[in-house]
């Protein structure tokens, strides 16, 4: 913050409002616990002692009303499509979305003769990173909530936008 | 008992209900649907027979223009011997008594073979669909199904087996 820096006494900090909120934003978004198929398995173990999700600031929840973030993990189908949808407008802004494997992201293995399977969770909410693997390792689910956490970061919630 | 005793037994008790099928194996029966309800009240109550546990009810599509069969699996506690009922039913009209009174665990059985197959099963008290949504069309598991592509504003679209290739 050039100038600003070092002026002040101890317990000042300096920054811009937008990278304070993308700060607080990005090292807590607590998920959405969302296993619907055998990647809430993999999603479990992340979140457990081993691979330990609370390092980067990520506790399960269980209602959309407290979640920022909503782990897509295993197989939508049509019937719970909807209820996706719905669970989505449910949780508060700012919201995001990780689709977790090749199900929620294509339709993995149903892609060609799964009458029931959505083909990508993208097709009823907005995904933001998408995680490949069938399911993908807790290291590779991290890997994709880094990326997320670099792009909470770099958003600018109160920079005007220019139309 | 073996299978050939039981299917001697049903066919003394209720003649004429045995259908003698060759393709099936020996420890199937192929029974006319008419007499359905009676002949499963029988095999539970029979102390001979003493079927206690009804393990599955499920469908068969045999194709175009076979019938569509509702079977069942039952195995005795008490004596320990398994049969598989077969039940022949008409394609156009699917419609077989419902056993959902004699054993409770028929209940969900049959609703899963309703849904799948679009079995009719006379009786039953909660005839719903149970795992596919309850608007949804057709009859998946049979043979001619035709999936749909859109389902509550959601277009899925149909991916032909050249492009796969």
């Amino acid at each position: 913050m050039g100038v600003l820096e070092h002026k002040f006494q101890d317990n000042v900090v300096v920054a811009s409002m937008d990278k304070l909120i993308g700060w607080a934003r990005s090292t807590s978004p607590w998920f959405f616990q969302f296993g619907l198929a055998c990647c809430a398995i993999e999603m479990m173990a992340t979140a457990a002692s081993r691979h330990d999700l609370m390092r980067i600031g990520m506790i399960p929840r269980s209602s959309p009303r407290q979640a920022d973030v909503m782990i897509v993990a295993g197989t939508v189908t049509m019937k719970m499509g909807l209820r996706v949808k719905k669970l989505y407008e449910q949780m508060a802004d700012p919201k995001y979305v990780i689709s977790m494997g090749s199900c929620a992201t294509s339709g993995g293995p149903y892609w060609q003769h799964g009458y029931h399977v959505l083909k990508g969770v993208d097709i009823v909410v907005p995904v933001d990173v998408y995680v490949p693997g069938c399911p993908p390792r807790p290291e590779a689910l991290i890997e994709g909530l880094l990326k997320l956490q670099e792009k909470i970061q770099a958003e600018r919630p109160l920079t005007r936008k220019s139309v | 008992m073996t299978p050939t005793e039981i299917k001697e037994t049903l066919d003394r008790e209720f003649p004429g209900s045995v259908i003698d099928n060759e393709e099936l194996a020996e420890s199937q029966i192929e029974l006319k649907p008419d007499q359905w309800l009676e002949i499963a009240t029988y095999l539970k109550n029979d102390p001979g027979l003493n079927f206690d546990q009804l393990e599955c009810v499920t469908g068969i599509d045999t194709g175009e223009d076979g019938p569509l069969q509702s079977r069942y699996n039952f195995h005795s506690m008490e004596h320990r011997h398994k049969i598989e009922v077969v039940i022949s039913l008409d394609r156009n009209n699917p419609k077989v008594a419902s056993i959902e009174q004699v054993w409770r665990v028929g209940d969900w059985f049959e609703r899963e073979t309703y849904d799948m197959f679009g079995i009719i099963y006379e009786g039953h008290r909660d005839l719903r669909r149970i795992l596919c949504p309850e608007d949804w069309e057709g009859w998946p598991l049979r043979k001619d199904y035709e999936a749909q592509e859109t389902y509550h504003g959601i277009v899925v679209p149909k991916i032909k087996e050249e492009e796969w290739e």
